[in-house]
């Protein structure tokens, strides 16, 4: 199961926001990490984490420093991207205002702040399929609604409301609360058991010859 | 029924840390805030008059008009943070009413208590304060505060208090780190904080809130200068909007903070930002004056 876990590099893009939190936890877990600022930092990862911030300043910046094509590129190529709260809004196929510009790489739809301003921002016990039966704590901070989901979304967390809060789309992966700000490292494993598995496949079809088109 | 928490110090801690690597800029108005969020300001401070120019008009400065605040709130997506004084636990109730994101217990607008700081855990909205060293920033950890900032001294465009400020957290954090637990009692004494935070910083080895830099930002080598010397993120008040050219040095020091330790994006990032805002140099003003020593 655990596979190439072990040799797993991971990029988490620290153009802005709790990038920190994600590259403590991937420590935690013993996995390789790089700090991901301009296109060329995203060589040989295997994966990339688009942490928590503002949605706007991470476009804003994902723009000026040309990082939108690249990560589309390591998503088109099979591998694990994971958005969490403003990193879920970059992933969006649309979002319900003009700003930010999201990448489109999930088939769902999101309302930025849909649960309030800060006042609101709250925290529940979430049950997560694939991650175990204990409840995971999840922390919502002015946190993005998940108001439409496509055929191809696997829903793996919902509140009691009905709206989905993490969801998955073969190798991506997209959550509204912060796993980062809590001392479970349940979800970051899901992930890397994702990144593992397809960095697995992309080694075994570069071993069964040229790579193709 | 599965319990849903709000007003925790987890979420109040935890919307700090969505800042970090981000600049909050001071506005005045609906367009100041806009220009600064098309920039990529990470929140705005919600103010009538910026903090260089309190510090020319004299008299008492008050929280800003909630017409005001409300106006810019309706007007940008990003997070809005607005000032009370120091202590004016009222002013905090009227901001959390009006809905702010964040509230600042600021030394910039004249203290309405000079003993007392607001007990800050009772709120919903979580809180930023200054400090200039170690002790005044737990003490601030300690009464509820999410979010701590340097003082440095505002509206002078001099960044040289910031630095101060800055350097004395981290020395102090540096010192903790190689203390014997047997002094830690007499060293908590001695900052006027409590024995726990003062062990939960040393184990964390930082400020077990995010720290950001403030007071006298006003270029981007400014606030890598900051970040370099270990911020979490940077306020930047009068520095934007009294320049030659807000948009631009927004834009700039906005990359600045995310580069701040690429010295070529920095130079390149520098270029043509028209006139820096005039400033005062700290060291020139009359001791009655400074903003910083308003509280301990």
């Amino acid at each position: 199961m655990m596979g190439r876990q072990g040799k797993l590099k991971i990029g988490v893009l620290a153009i802005q926001g709790d990038f920190a939190e994600h590259i403590a936890a991937l420590n935690r877990l013993g996995i390789e990490s790089r700090e991901v600022r301009l296109p060329d930092h995203l060589e040989g990862m295997d994966g990339l984490i688009i942490p928590g911030g503002e949605s706007t300043t991470l476009s804003r910046l994902m723009d000026l420093y040309h990082l939108r094509e690249p990560i589309a590129g390591m998503a088109r190529e099979g591998k694990a991207v994971w958005g969490t709260c403003a990193g879920m809004i970059m992933l969006a196929r649309e979002i319900t205002e003009d700003d930010p510009v999201p990448m489109g790489l999930m088939d769902i739809g999101v309302h930025r702040n849909a649960y309030g301003r800060q006042v609101d921002s709250f925290e529940q016990d979430l049950e997560i399929a694939g991650i175990g039966p204990e409840p995971f704590h999840g922390i919502f901070i002015r946190a993005p609604k998940i108001i439409r989901v496509g055929e191809d979304i696997e829903v793996l967390a919902s509140i009691p409301s009905g709206e989905p809060v993490a969801v998955r789309q073969g190798s991506l992966l997209a959550t509204s609360f912060h796993p980062e700000l809590t001392a479970d490292t349940r979800f970051h494993e899901q992930f890397l058991r994702i990144a593992s598995l397809t960095a697995g496949e992309m080694d075994s079809r570069r071993g069964g010859g040229p790579e193709q088109p | 029924m599965v319990d849903v928490l709000t007003g925790t110090f987890a979420v109040k801690s935890g919307h700090a840390q969505m800042l970090k690597g981000g600049v909050i800029m001071d506005v005045v108005n609906p367009e100041q805030a806009k220009i600064a969020e098309e920039n990529g300001a990470v929140a705005v401070m919600a103010l009538e008059r910026v903090p260089a120019d309190i510090r020319a008009d004299g008299g008492v400065a008050r929280m800003t008009d909630p017409s005001v605040i409300c106006a810019i709130m309706d007007t940008v997506s990003i997070p809005v943070m607005a000032k009370c004084r120091i202590g004016h636990f009222v002013e905090a109730q009227v901001l959390e009413a009006l809905g702010v994101d964040y509230v600042d217990e600021s030394e910039v607008l004249t203290p309405a208590d000079e003993t007392h700081h607001v007990w800050k855990h009772d709120f919903t909205v979580p809180f930023v304060c200054g400090c200039r060293d170690l002790g005044e920033a737990l003490r601030r950890i300690s009464e509820g505060a999410a979010m701590i900032r340097t003082k440095g001294e505002a509206g002078t465009g001099d960044v040289v208090e910031a630095v101060r400020h800055m350097r004395s957290v981290q020395d102090s954090i540096r010192k903790l780190q190689n203390m014997p637990d047997d002094e830690l009692v007499v060293e908590a004494r001695n900052l006027g904080v409590s024995l726990d935070l003062l062990v939960q910083t040393r184990e964390q080895g930082r400020l077990p809130v995010v720290n950001f830099a403030a007071g006298g930002v006003a270029t981007p080598a400014d606030a890598s200068l900051m970040m370099q010397l270990g911020a979490d993120g940077v306020f930047v008040g009068s520095g934007i909007f009294k320049s030659g050219d807000p948009a631009s040095r927004a834009h700039a020091i906005v990359q600045s903070v995310t580069h701040y330790n690429d010295p070529k994006i920095l130079a390149e990032v520098s270029k043509d930002l028209g006139e820096a805002m005039v400033g005062i140099s700290a060291r020139t003003i009359p001791e009655d004056e400074l903003l910083a020593p308003r509280s301990r």
